[in-house]
């Protein structure tokens, strides 16, 4: 190729990639004040638990799961158990496992960035990369790269600054812990609006409230999880034919 | 927790996270079925999960002592009665922890 047929290459491709990403930040700022908001609260959380700012942003890179990272902590300030951590996060994050059956398709053939696609597969970008229809002019690789490293951005940025101005907080934060529950609760009545008979949040629920009296505070995890696997399997006929699945 | 506990602890749960993430791709085919089983798991246990972590988050309240778990209450009720209002995930979790704070520095 000549001198002046690859400087035309690689203009055409900057501007594919300057038109994916101006494609793909429209979509995500939504994601942007959710994620600065939940992540600056995980942040402060990390910090009035008395972890420094380095933790919130080590964990937000490293795991970028917001629900795993908030029960972390909890974990972080109890005696060590490496079991139960694991489990515990297997199970947090099993709906990755979903998103990836999802997305098996979609993530083919986007090379190099596939690898990052996946590390950075999180509840927001695999709603958006699975719903978009990637306009003409724009790659549908970069489209994706940016949508999930915009999205892992904020939510870094979120947490680093929440525990980096936690240290300038003059107010009592007394309770501050709260915003875990309250996060919980709210993820947990839009999975209950969304089935019809609620069978799997009450498995959920009371499967955690019996383990809880029966095995206590600290050891509760891991018969609870196994108690709703069972469940879940022994009753899917029942739970399958109710509907509402999504 | 010594600080190689903590980094273990942190590292068991970013291996965690991305067997998760990953196995699929290495696992599963794109242009076969995925198991009916581990479709149906899919769908019935995030319902499930979450309902756990709500429970885990409460279960240091001792409903036989102290404030006997009301602040809780009624801040869960609060952040259940915003959502169902509003369904803004943000307003119902600031006002719920809000309404938490303001329970435990001036009324218990």
């Amino acid at each position: 190729m000549s001198v002046k047929g690859k400087r035309e290459e690689s203009e055409k491709r900057k501007h594919v990639i300057k038109r994916s990403f101006l494609t793909a930040f429209p979509k995500t700022i939504p994601i942007m004040t959710g994620f600065l908001f939940l992540g600056m609260s995980y942040g402060l959380y990390m910090k009035v638990s008395g972890f420094f700012f380095v933790y919130p942003l080590c964990m937000s890179m490293v795991i970028f799961g917001g629900s795993l990272e908030f029960v972390a902590v909890t974990m972080l300030l109890g005696s060590f158990a490496p079991l139960q951590t694991f489990v515990m996060a297997l199970m947090i994050q099993a709906r990755h496992l979903f998103y990836g059956i999802t997305l098996l398709e979609k993530y083919k053939g986007t090379g190099w960035k596939k690898p990052y696609l996946i590390f950075g597969m999180c509840d927001e970008s695999f709603s958006i990369n699975c719903s978009t229809e990637v306009p003409e002019g724009a790659d549908t690789g970069w489209f994706y790269f940016f949508v999930t490293l915009l999205n892992q951005f904020y939510w870094v940025a979120g947490a680093t600054l929440g525990g980096i101005l936690g240290s300038f907080l003059t107010f009592n934060t007394e309770g501050l812990d709260f915003v875990m529950t309250a996060m919980f609760v709210v993820i947990f009545l839009e999975q209950w609006l969304k089935e019809k008979k609620h069978y799997t949040a009450l498995i959920g629920v009371l499967a955690s409230a019996v383990c809880l009296l029966v095995f206590g505070a600290d050891s509760f995890l891991i018969p609870t999880m196994a108690c709703i696997l069972c469940l879940l399997t022994v009753f899917r006929k029942p739970i399958e034919k109710a509907g509402g699945l999504s | 927790m010594t600080l190689t506990e903590e980094i273990l602890t942190i590292g068991l749960c970013a291996v965690a996270t991305m067997l998760t993430r990953f196995l699929p791709f290495l696992v599963f085919r794109a242009d076969k079925p995925t198991p009916k089983y581990i479709r149906y798991l899919g769908k019935a246990l995030p319902a499930a999960i979450f309902g756990m972590l709500v429970v885990y988050c409460l279960k240091n309240v001792d409903v036989t002592a102290g404030t006997h778990g009301l602040p809780e209450l009624i801040s869960v009720v609060r952040v259940a009665g915003l959502h169902l209002w509003k369904r803004n995930m943000l307003l119902s979790i600031g006002g719920g922890t809000v309404c938490y704070m303001l329970l435990m520095q001036c009324v218990f």
